[in-house]
């Protein structure tokens, strides 16, 4: 049963910095083998829970458990992290902290050489292995933090903004490890700002506003429960006749293509048999949601 | 993957790390000039016994002082043999002596006859040993701990400020960063004084100094664990005020008062090292117990159980102040935005690992 015990839990967690309360009740769960978005504004929360996951923060209350045992030191070495402040020494080689950060994950001097290795060819850096991590670019530093997390083979990853100062290859490179590492059967928790790369890669999606957990869940089970559903009508002459229909809400009416959302309960057909009725109907379609809108919807 | 074992590693780190620093082997190699020089240019420079020009008659006693002796037909030969700078001095008739602008000691000596010294002290010190060895101590001392305190705050304020600390801290106890950096710190500091100590008495075996040694060997062997405690004790300040700031540039503010606590002591015992009483106070106080007491030892006024005593007074005070350096860099650790208060630092129990 790895679905059900492989699960990274936050369990009722609470912080305060000061009078401000930082998070308030956050639950929620990380499940083996897919990739968990963690999505809010600026200040909602998200580096603060990731710290807590990791332990480089304390919770006031709550606690979070892997596999269904509380967090003890020995069992978060084996996690990989990726804080959102990026850092490695500038004046060591990539290849050599990087051995050095497995060392610290508890790996053999070999192992840990033998895991740099691949993960420096995994990430296309195989070749600057050995030149000062301050001499590369800034994409290629990027690389090295991801070798950096990952050089352990980590039960859990936790990656704070890992695709922030990426250029489009090195999002892919990334992108595609992290996915492998999921298949492979490891919990993945990223956040990110950008909306367009959580949407492409995640399977679980946990939005935090103001400290407080809005909504966590599987993306498209999300994506039903918070957005009305919306069809795209294209047709021959202006559809602007669509703003009467009942139980219509346009969203957005260029001459003759509109978008338009239904209200709860109401059905799409009617609105195809009055299209119909007026002219011919080039194009009618459901509509997914992007998830920029749902994040709208839940975190406002 | 314990404490002990992530210490070691992150020793291993700073050590390699230090030992590729070319600032670093260039100071070292710059102590080891300067003690190779101190102790064998001395007596090279001092030239050995004089040389003498005289007339063969009176050349008996003079061999026998152990000095050069070149004979001289008369009088005349040996001035004319001081003048053109051939010997260093010259004896004639009379007996007078003759020499260029310094008057040649040791030839004085061979032809005088000297009352017999009685030493009612004989463990007094030759003067000048007793001035030197002091300042050569408490400079040592004073230094080393300055160096490599420093070093310890800017590798500190290094992790911080690129902050890689986060992965750190996430990976090993934050313990373990702070003790292997300690670790670290001491075996260079020791590594470099022993270097320098070898050099220093290779130096003196080597030129004429050796009479020494056997008087500094005591004194040495009690400031080795008056310095390594009395390092740890700087270390821990130094520690402690590296982690309150996040950049490199930041760290002057917080440096003043640890740089105080070990000046202050430094200067303390260099002007007052021949008043009996303030050393004696000295020698107790932890800040300036690595220097005085064993210099009260070297000049022979402490008993036996005075260095014990001072020894674990510094011993309490250095843990005293590990523990709340270790309290402060872990609350100061991870805030990585702006300097934070000692108080700040103090009250924020984070740091789970």
């Amino acid at each position: 049963m790895l679905a059900v015990t492989s699960v990274l839990r936050l369990d009722g967690v609470d912080r305060s910095f000061g009078d401000r309360q930082a998070l308030k009740n956050v639950s929620f769960d990380v499940v083996a083998g897919r990739m968990t978005g963690f999505v809010g504004g600026n200040g909602a929360g998200k580096t603060t829970t990731m710290r807590i996951i990791l332990g480089v923060l304390a919770a006031d209350a709550g606690r979070v458990t892997w596999r269904g045992a509380p967090l003890a030191p020995e069992v978060r070495r084996r996690f990989g992290y990726m804080p959102e402040e990026r850092g490695l020494y500038p004046k060591m080689s990539v290849r050599e902290q990087v051995v050095y950060l497995g060392r610290l994950h508890g790996m053999t001097l070999a192992a840990a050489e033998r895991a740099t290795e691949a993960l420096l060819e995994r990430v296309g850096l195989a070749e600057r292995g050995g030149d000062q991590l301050e001499t590369l670019s800034l994409g290629n530093q990027q690389r090295a933090q991801i070798a950096a997390a990952l050089v352990h083979d980590p039960e859990v990853l936790v990656l704070d903004e890992p695709f922030s100062g990426l250029d489009p290859m090195a999002v892919d490179t990334v992108v595609g490890v992290l996915r492998e590492r999921a298949a492979a059967g490891t919990p993945v928790l990223f956040s990110s700002h950008q909306l367009d790369v959580v949407e492409r890669l995640c399977d679980d999606l946990v939005i935090i506003a103001d400290g407080v957990i809005r909504a966590a869940g599987g993306r498209e089970e999300l994506r039903r429960t918070y957005t009305s559903p919306r069809f795209e009508l294209v047709v021959e002459t202006d559809a602007g006749w669509l703003r009467d229909q009942p139980g219509v809400t346009l969203v957005d009416l260029d001459g003759a293509r509109a978008v338009f959302d239904l209200a709860a309960g109401a059905d799409e057909q009617p609105v195809l048999h009055a299209a119909l009725a007026r002219g011919p109907v080039r194009s009618f379609r459901p509509v997914s949601p992007s998830l920029t809108e749902i994040f709208r919807e839940v975190a406002q | 993957m314990n404490t002990v074992q992530a210490t070691r590693l992150v020793a291993a780190r700073e050590i390699r790390v230090k030992l590729r620093d070319k600032t670093f082997l260039f100071s070292t190699l710059f102590f080891l000039l300067i003690a190779a020089a101190a102790t064998i240019l001395p007596p090279l420079l001092s030239g050995g016994p004089s040389t003498v020009a005289v007339t063969e008659q009176s050349a008996g006693p003079l061999r026998a002082a152990g000095l050069e002796v070149r004979t001289v037909p008369d009088d005349r030969a040996a001035e004319q043999a001081v003048r053109d700078d051939e010997v260093d001095a010259a004896v004639v008739s009379g007996p007078a002596v003759l020499a260029m602008d310094e008057a040649p000691d040791d030839v004085v000596a061979a032809l005088s006859s000297q009352p017999q010294v009685r030493l009612l002290d004989p463990d007094a010190l030759d003067p000048v040993a007793a001035f030197l060895v002091p300042f050569v101590f408490a400079f040592i001392f004073y230094v080393t701990s300055q160096v490599f305190g420093v070093q310890i705050a800017q590798s500190i304020i290094e992790e911080k400020q690129t902050r890689i600390v986060e992965i750190l801290a996430a990976a090993v106890p934050v313990r373990a960063l702070l003790a292997g950096k300690m670790v670290a710190g001491t075996v260079l500091a020791l590594g470099q004084i022993v270097l320098v100590a070898l050099v220093a008495v290779a130096g003196m075996a080597f030129g004429d100094g050796g009479g020494l040694l056997p008087l500094l060997g005591p004194a040495i062997g009690w400031f080795v664990p008056f310095f390594l405690v009395g390092f740890v004790l700087v270390a821990a300040m130094w520690a402690a005020a590296g982690a309150l700031v996040n950049r490199l540039e930041d760290i002057g503010g917080v440096s003043t008062p640890v740089q105080l606590a070990v000046m202050l002591p430094f200067f303390a015992v260099i002007f007052l090292n021949d008043n009996a009483t303030a050393m004696r106070v000295l020698s107790y106080v932890p800040f300036s117990a690595p220097t005085a007491m064993p210099l009260r030892l070297f000049t022979g006024d402490a008993a036996l159980w005075e260095p014990v005593l001072a020894l674990i007074l510094l011993l309490v005070t250095a843990v005293a102040f590990l523990l709340a350096g270790a309290r402060v860099y872990q609350g100061a650790l991870l805030r990585t935005n702006g300097r934070t208060s000692i108080r700040t630092a103090w009250r924020t129990r984070e740091s789970v690992g």
